[in-house]
């Protein structure tokens, strides 16, 4: 046990590292990050002090150690947009996201595990069949596009629900299910699987000789060992609402951490970007971390491998 | 002679199992992308401002000459959305195909030399998996400037890695085969196993993540279109006729409305046709 979880640290660091450097190279990507940052007819006085601002004026890995030590006590550089420290900014928003993304997980949670037991437990009959088609269709749809139907059928049409910003708990619904679509689906179908599966187990057949009432053998016997891997692939799923914040974000100006990505982006706030992508991968990398030892924990099995 | 005749009625009978749906959108929208440009009823960047935000033929105020009606400067939406297929299933096939050939290099060679090979082409594919996708992919958008050629780099950078990781695992399972201790025994060279032994083996699992894959690729370029990252205008793309669509979400609901049944029919398709392949090609079944 104790060799796995050191293994898996390992693996994680030489990520961390792998990706702080793709993340800081991105910015050197276009080969003159400055051309990017000043207006093309700036004086000359000003890109020498902007080279030295930034230390451009250094090799890479010197730039790299600089940028490195400095991240690691929280020090990110500060934002060209609002000239504050970037990792304020980043703080700021980023608990808006983790409203949405958390809200987004517990519907997709609820209706997911709900559909998929119920399309498991009626698996041939017309429930079965919305079911599968529900996640065939939550799979297939882009985000945006659901975003804007949504939009254009609740706000504009029915006037139920406002369109964007950030407000009370009607703002909330919309972004949420939009957020939370893709992940219902995959939800869906997992536990669908995962719930024929046991269903189909030995001890599930002896729980029905021994004459338990159906729904106990479902509650108390299936339900339980069918979450283990629903539980597993959603835990790790969860960081990669992150992606999905940024279109869902933008589309209904949600001031969260993926919009203020993008607007960083078009302003060209590079430190910002920086920052966001940075700490959002090691947040990637930790979770799996995570949960893969706590997997360890629950499955004896995996530590052999 | 014998065997030959065989083989064509073991294949028509394959062929009348694959799903309809699925092969024949996809189909349309490859004749769509291929050919649209002789088919298009007008051309997609070609303006009318007089016929501006015309509604749907069945709809008061629309004509039959636009069945789709128009977008905000007078363009057909039909022949838009035609010509969007051309850019996405474009991006898509290529995307998939360089990202897949890589990643299967890269799995040959660390499932099948293992060592320190295997270790640093592993280290860097978990690298790449744990990065978060979409914000990587704005970013260098965004750095690198929207271009077709740019965006399939950014695509295959993301994408290899997930074939990498599959594709070696099938490796390592294959290569505990007796066949392979024989044509080493035989002498056959490390390269000559890998190609001709071992990658055939492992094509199955390509095809089906090929396909699965190419609806997500879809739905990654136009997402990227859609924050005004993708393949610049005028060039017809069904990401940025919903950002178009968006602005116009009170007056003309048909300019949001029409790109996404596209994308969603598309990537429908690829992901029915790929569980469709998954339970064919199963090992059980493998004479296809």
């Amino acid at each position: 046990m104790q060799r796995y979880i050191f293994k898996r640290i390992v693996q994680a660091i030489f990520c961390v590292v792998g990706v702080t450097i793709i993340v800081f190279s991105l910015t050197r990507l276009s080969g003159d990050p400055l051309s990017l940052l000043l207006a093309p007819d700036a004086m000359q006085e000003d890109v020498e002090e902007m080279i030295s601002i930034l230390g451009l004026d250094e090799p890479f890995h010197v730039q790299y150690w600089d940028f490195i030590s400095r991240a690691v006590q929280g020090d990110f550089g500060k934002s060209l947009r609002w000239k504050r420290p970037c990792i304020d900014i980043f703080l700021e928003k980023f608990p808006n996201t983790l409203q949405l993304a958390v809200l987004s997980m517990a519907w997709a949670l609820l209706v997911g595990i709900s559909v998929g037991i119920l399309s498991a437990v009626k698996v041939g009959t017309w429930f079965d069949n919305f079911g599968k088609i529900f996640a065939l269709l939550g799979q297939a749809t882009p985000v945006f596009w659901l975003g804007i139907m949504l939009m254009m059928v609740f706000a504009v049409n029915f006037r139920w629900l406002p369109t964007s910003g950030m407000g009370g708990i009607e703002n909330l619904i919309m972004p949420s299910v939009t957020l939370g679509w893709v992940f219902t689906a995959s939800i869906t179908r997992l536990t669908r699987s995962a719930m024929l599966d046991v269903l189909d187990s030995e001890y599930i057949k002896m729980a029905r000789i021994k004459g338990v009432p159906e729904r106990f053998v479902i509650i108390k016997h299936a339900f339980k060992n069918a979450m283990i891997p629903v539980v597993t692939v959603a835990s790790l799923q969860f960081i990669t609402l992150l992606n999905g914040t940024v279109i869902t974000e933008t589309v209904f100006n949600w001031p969260g951490v993926g919009r203020l990505v993008v607007d960083s982006i078009f302003a060209r706030d590079y430190p910002m970007v920086q920052t966001v992508v940075l700490i959002a991968s090691c947040l990637f990398v930790f979770t799996n971390l995570a949960v893969d030892i706590l997997y360890a924990y629950i499955d004896p099995r995996i530590r052999y491998k | 002679m014998m065997s030959e005749r065989i083989d064509l009625r073991r294949i028509t009978s394959v062929l009348r199992t694959v799903p309809i749906f699925p092969t024949v959108v996809l189909a349309i929208f490859l004749v769509c992308g291929v050919f649209g440009g002789f088919f298009v009823p007008h051309d997609p960047n070609d303006m009318e401002l007089n016929n501006s935000l015309m509604p749907p033929f069945w709809e008061e105020g629309g004509s039959t000459s636009y069945l789709l009606g128009t977008d905000q400067l007078g363009r057909d939406m039909l022949s838009r959305v035609i010509g969007g297929a051309g850019i996405s299933l474009q991006v898509g096939f290529v995307v998939v195909f360089i990202s897949g050939t890589i990643g299967s290099i890269f799995a040959l060679l660390s499932g099948y030399l293992g060592g320190w090979v295997d270790v640093i082409i592993m280290r860097m594919a978990d690298t790449f998996l744990a990065l978060p996708y979409m914000l990587i992919a704005i970013a260098m958008a965004a750095i690198l400037g929207p271009s077709r050629n740019n965006i399939i780099l950014i695509l295959v950078i993301m994408g290899w890695a997930g074939y990498a990781r599959v594709l070696r695992s099938e490796v390592l399972r294959i290569k505990e085969v007796n066949f392979i201790q024989l044509a080493i025994v035989a002498g056959c060279s490390n390269v000559r196993i890998m190609l001709r032994h071992i990658f055939p083996n492992i094509v199955n699992t390509l095809t089906i993540m090929a396909t699965l894959q190419f609806g997500s690729v879809i739905i990654a370029e136009s997402s990227l279109s859609f924050l005004g990252l993708g393949v610049p205008p005028p060039h017809p793309a069904w990401g940025s006729m919903l950002a178009d669509g968006r602005n116009h979400m009170t007056n003309a609901w048909w300019m949001s409305v029409w790109p996404g049944v596209a994308i969603l029919l598309v990537v429908l398709s690829c992901n029915l046709l790929g569980d469709w392949l998954r339970v064919r090609l199963d090992p059980k079944f493998r004479q296809l």
